[in-house]
């Protein structure tokens, strides 16, 4: 698609690197652009009035120039910096595995409107979320849909029986639930909680699915299974995913040395 | 004569392949570097050359601070009259130099070199912060000042710090974030103004 010359968007900074002295090299999802990577020239200095507004994971109103490489950010104006996310560690780390997730499941210049929401009302979820890993969870499934991949989860991908409420297998390569008569040997073992937690949550809008509360063993089977499936599907692991546990596994050494 | 007329001779690749390979040189400055030095005296190449390999030769890290020196520890550390109960943490050398130059901090240093950067893949233990528990373990130190750039890996390399030495019983300070001087309140984002209002002082 073309762009004029100079055109106005809203944008999602979803990665920021420095470019030379004091550039930013900014990747951007917008809503009607797709995934652009755009410079912030000056954006590292003091007195720059682009500086915070270009900071990561900001969503602001841009105005931007078509360059010959890459397009140059003339203006920006934050719409929402989601301040309860910067001062927690946990959260704040939730939001860049969000973002990381989008810029490696996207190509550049391809709208995703429905991506663009879901990141944002994701953001928005996890200031207030009680369970961040709940807000990854269905973040993690709605990309998949968004994407073209959404797990199929009411009828065996074996042989197309509508799923019975017993625990079965969820199978990557397929691409959903296989029943308890396809699924031994071909995929892992899905329980029941797991499989209606999963169906929940892909049926649900955020503010409904904020009022599941999974015990630590669900929760844990049902991050098992999605970031399973992300893997298969990106073929590689999502860096920052080793961040997230990391915290988790310090946060509960904290809590059992304190307790 | 006319260098780039002729095809490029396998010495000539190499080194514009070498500087093209460092922050901040495209291609076309490679090129110009490259060409820049076949003209220059051979003095000027030689000292260029030796001055490369004396900074990987003489330049260690600092074994307390881990900033970069000549001489361990660094003169800072050797210092008699620096403050040695308070520590200041800081991502790059570079940062040193910037907060000295304001002759205002007596204390010591640590350099972290580099920031939590989940994206990149960079977590704690790329960075010098069992270094800097061992230098807290003999009690001299009372407090640790958390000075990384107020950007979100700079603030969540902090939170991180702040989390893993309030255990230690230390005073653990953060610098001041607000707006930098000579900077435009119209301007500003929100985290900035809110930040700067957070650490607003009595006038
Ligand atoms: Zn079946
Ligand atoms: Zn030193």
């Amino acid at each position: 698609m073309t762009t004029p010359k100079i055109y106005k968007t809203e944008a999602i900074v979803l990665k920021r690197s420095r470019l030379g002295e004091a550039d930013s090299l900014l990747t951007l999802y917008t809503p009607y652009l797709g995934k652009i990577r755009a410079v912030a020239k000056g954006a590292l200095r003091p007195k720059s009035k682009l500086g915070g507004h270009v900071e990561l994971l900001s969503h602001s109103q841009m105005l931007l120039a078509r360059g010959q490489n890459l397009d140059i950010v003339s203006q920006c104006q934050t719409l929402d910096s989601f301040l309860p996310l910067r001062d927690d560690l946990w959260r704040i780390s939730c939001a860049v595995y969000l973002a990381e997730l989008v810029d490696r499941f996207t190509e550049e210049h391809l709208e995703n409107y429905p991506l663009f929401r879901l990141l944002l009302d994701s953001l928005r979820w996890l200031c207030w979320a009680r369970d961040g890993g709940l807000v990854l969870r269905y973040f993690e499934i709605h990309l998949c849909h968004h994407l073209g991949y959404r797990p199929e989860l009411g009828r065996c991908l074996g042989c197309g029986a509508p799923l019975q409420p017993r625990p079965s297998f969820f199978s990557p390569a397929s691409g959903g639930v296989l029943c308890p008569r396809c699924g031994p040997g071909l995929a892992r073992p899905l329980s029941l909680n797991a499989l209606k937690v999963l169906r929940y949550l892909q049926r649900s809008s955020p503010a409904a699915a904020s009022k599941l509360k999974l015990t630590p063993e669900l929760s844990a089977e049902v991050e098992g299974v999605l970031r399973g499936y992300l893997r298969y599907l990106l073929e590689r692991e999502v860096k920052s995913a080793a961040w997230l546990d990391e915290l988790r596994r310090e946060s509960i050494q904290q809590t059992v040395s304190t307790s | 004569m006319d260098f780039e007329s002729l095809p490029t001779a396998q010495p000539v690749a190499r080194l514009i392949e070498e500087f093209h390979r460092l922050p901040g040189i495209g291609p076309k400055s490679a090129q110009r570097l490259t060409y820049y030095l076949l003209r220059a005296p051979e003095e000027q190449a030689r000292a260029l050359a030796q001055a490369i390999l004396a900074v990987k030769d003489k330049i260690v890290l600092c074994s307390q601070c881990q900033n970069i020196t000549d001489a361990d520890p660094c003169l800072i550390c050797r210092h008699p009259e620096r403050d040695r109960t308070q520590i200041c943490v800081v991502e790059e050398p570079l940062d040193i130099l910037a907060l000295e130059r304001t002759g205002g901090y007596k204390g010591l240093y640590h350099v972290l070199h580099g920031v939590i950067s989940p994206m990149d893949g960079v977590g704690p233990e790329d960075l010098k912060i069992r270094e800097l528990l061992e230098r807290l373990k003999d009690g001299e130190v009372q407090e640790v000042i958390l000075a990384t750039n107020p950007n979100l890996e700079g603030e969540a390399t902090a939170m991180y710090l702040q989390n893993l030495l309030k255990p230690l019983g230390l005073k653990v300070t953060r610098l001041a974030r607000g707006l930098p001087f000579g900077s435009d309140l119209e301007y500003a984002d929100e985290v900035t103004l809110t930040r700067a209002l957070e650490g607003r002082q009595e006038a």
